[in-house]
């Protein structure tokens, strides 16, 4: 059963990643981002309720839309910011960028932005947990365009074999950059069943209800942490803006993109918590209010950090003490 | 001293690193009852058990990837790629991951892994089996690239690579499995980025490594026969690269032949060649010449496969013209 004070704080972290990517697009306006900028605007339910039933020693694994996984893992917004202006005060010390995200305190084991490519990581860290006998699992998100990269195969085979603690969480936005996923990407759309063919059991969630994730991923945890072998989760999730910041996402009927707006998952939640949640609206008031300091400390904070100096171009190539 | 060879160099090698830390265990195809494609581990998954030496089913870049991930958690995976053209099918964990989680996560991460593979052609294995891509991962930042040609420098640089904090290539050459050497019986190391002249000389100095070598000592000896004396430069590490003790020979011969098995446009002789003819163009009586392998996908036909592959006399040919120069 949670507490009130959970089901508001996971309202408070849905919204701070949603006004997080709204300053990281007019920061990106402003020429202080640079680069690829993918938002996870829309998907916020489910890096929300997922990563609240990791216990801290758990390993966070994902792909280049990485902000949300991140400020739901608890790495610090400041540093979050900080890494996206290319500052030496980033939770990357400026060398990842926004496809890079890395926190060590928070095993928090980074965005990998070769599509496909976190699976097989996330499989070693599950390994090196059951070859400790940790009490440790990983979770490692991943979209809908890895299910056509060989290292899906590759991984899902393996975790499989190994009974590997991992959970594969696939956040299925229905795209995989502009191609529908429906049209042209995969002939097999209940990709959770996919999962039966690696001989993991393979389940769906809705992506856009931070409580049916939350819910699921309670028992989806419990299970892994027990040694029963790798879990695939399927949430069907929408992304609100383009597949990056410079996509207008034309593509899209807007009768579809309509629909995922009216599922939107902040409001549905938020309206839900006044109703049946218990929670006032001074109290959404107070978080609204709290993010958006936050936030204006974010972004000054990350503007007036120093950016990395020329004399370390060369640092954190190899172990310095290395050979 | 005691003579081994180079696969025992090897195998001793992993052996030790089993024995004396707990963190070390063994990922890839075929390496458990089997033994290895090369027998490199025979006898280890008896010896060691199924949980430390893990047959991996041919899936080069889970393995591998398996191996970054569990090498970010503190562990020291040491996985065997059965030969270095399969490597391709890995080099997304190899290039985009390995070598570049530290560097990209500002030094929070680091990724101790060994990936020991397989190179070279000569065993009539066709195209797609005889690649030499050593050269290509030298040029990735992050990753260390390590081509030792004798029992004594395989063991004396696997020492040194199973405590580095990054990732290795550690490259093995097919024909050298069973060629023998002396092996000091005392724990040594050998250091990365430090060259071995193997024979002195005087007259030119023959630089490469791994197999490349062998051959360039056998060409060395008929041309003293002739009364030449070349030097000859092993690398042995083609990441760090140690230009020094080749421009020390250089100032000494005035000659140059970088000898290599890769096809020549683009291999790893070019990078020697560069560093050197800026490094010591005063002392190059001629210019730098290059010993490789053909432009052509190895034939599978033993005659012309030994076409496509240096051998000692071609080397010798080369030496002589440039010294006629």
């Amino acid at each position: 059963m949670l507490s009130k004070g959970q089901l508001l704080e996971f309202y408070r972290q849905m919204h701070l990643i949603r006004e997080f990517e709204r300053e990281c697009e007019r920061q990106y306006t402003r020429g202080n981002i640079k680069g690829f900028l993918h938002v996870y605007s829309g998907e916020e339910a489910i890096a929300v309720g997922a990563i609240s039933t990791l216990q801290p020693q758990d390993y966070v694994v994902t792909h280049y839309r990485d902000h949300g996984h991140a400020l739901a893992r608890g790495v610090n917004s400041k540093a979050v910011m900080a890494e996206l202006f290319g500052k030496s005060t980033g939770c990357s010390k400026g060398r990842g960028g926004s496809m890079h995200m890395f926190d060590a305190e928070k095993n928090f084991m980074g965005g990998y932005a070769i599509v496909g490519g976190q699976l097989p990581v996330a499989a070693g860290l599950a390994l090196a947990s059951k070859y400790r006998g940790e009490d440790r699992i990983a979770l490692c998100f991943l979209g809908d365009g890895a299910l056509n990269e060989g290292e899906f195969h590759e991984a899902m085979n393996l975790a499989a074999i190994w009974k590997l603690p991992v959970i594969y969480f696939c956040e299925n936005n229905l795209y995989g950059m502009g191609a529908s996923a429906a049209n042209n990407l995969v002939m097999y759309q209940e990709i959770y069943k996919m999962a039966a063919a690696y001989g993991i059991e393979g389940i769906q969630v809705d992506g856009n209800d931070v409580l049916a994730v939350r819910e699921l991923m309670e028992q989806v945890t419990h299970r892994v942490r027990q040694g029963q072998g790798p879990i695939f989760v399927e949430a069907r999730t929408y992304r609100l803006r383009g597949h990056s910041i410079a996509d207008p996402a034309n593509y899209r009927p807007t009768e579809e993109v309509a629909y995922w707006q009216s599922r939107d998952p902040i409001p549905s939640y938020r309206e839900w918590l006044l109703k049946d949640g218990g929670a006032t609206q001074a109290e959404i008031d107070q978080i609204h209010a709290a993010v958006e300091r936050e936030l204006v400390v974010a972004a000054e904070f990350a503007e007036k950090s120093p950016f990395p100096v020329a004399a370390d171009l060369y640092r954190w190539v190899y172990q310095e003490d290395g050979a | 001293m005691a003579v081994i060879s180079y696969r025992e160099a090897v195998a001793r090698g992993l052996r030790e690193a089993l024995q004396e830390d707990s963190r070390v265990f063994l990922m890839g195809e075929d390496i458990g009852p089997y033994g290895g494609s090369f027998a490199v581990t025979k006898g280890f998954w008896e010896e060691f058990g199924e949980a430390r030496i893990k047959d991996s089913p041919l899936s080069e870049s889970a393995i591998v990837g398996a191996g970054v991930g569990a090498a970010m958690a503190g562990l020291r995976p040491n996985v065997e790629i059965m030969t270095i053209n399969f490597s391709l099918l890995a080099m997304d964990q190899i290039v985009n991951h390995a070598a570049k989680i530290r560097y990209m996560s500002g030094g929070q991460f680091s990724v101790p892994l060994m990936i020991r593979t397989v190179t070279g052609g000569g065993a009539s294995v066709g195209a797609t089996h005889s690649q030499s891509f050593e050269g290509w991962y030298a040029s990735v930042p992050g990753l260390y690239v390590v081509v030792p040609s004798t029992p004594r420098d395989a063991l004396g640089l696997f020492r040194t690579c199973r405590e580095l904090g990054d990732p290795v290539l550690y490259v093995e050459h097919i024909l050298l499995y069973g060629t023998r050497g002396e092996v000091p019986d005392e724990p040594y190391k050998i250091p990365l980025g430090q060259a071995e002249v193997k024979r002195l000389g005087r007259d030119v100095t023959i630089i490469s490594y791994s197999r490349s070598v062998q051959v360039s000592l056998a060409a060395a000896e008929l041309l003293a026969t002739e009364g030449i004396q070349p030097e000859v430069v092993d690398l042995r590490t083609l990441r760090p690269l140690d230009i020094e003790t080749v421009v020390q020979s250089v100032k000494k011969t005035h000659h140059v032949v970088v000898v290599e098995e890769a096809p020549k446009q683009g291999g790893f002789g070019a990078e020697v060649a560069a560093q050197v003819q800026r490094q010591a163009f005063e002392y190059l009586n001629a210019p730098v010449e290059r010993v490789a392998g053909e432009e052509v996908p190895m034939p599978y036909s033993p005659p012309l496969e030994r076409l496509a592959i240096p051998d000692a006399d071609r080397v010798a040919r080369a030496v002589r013209a440039l010294l006629a120069s």
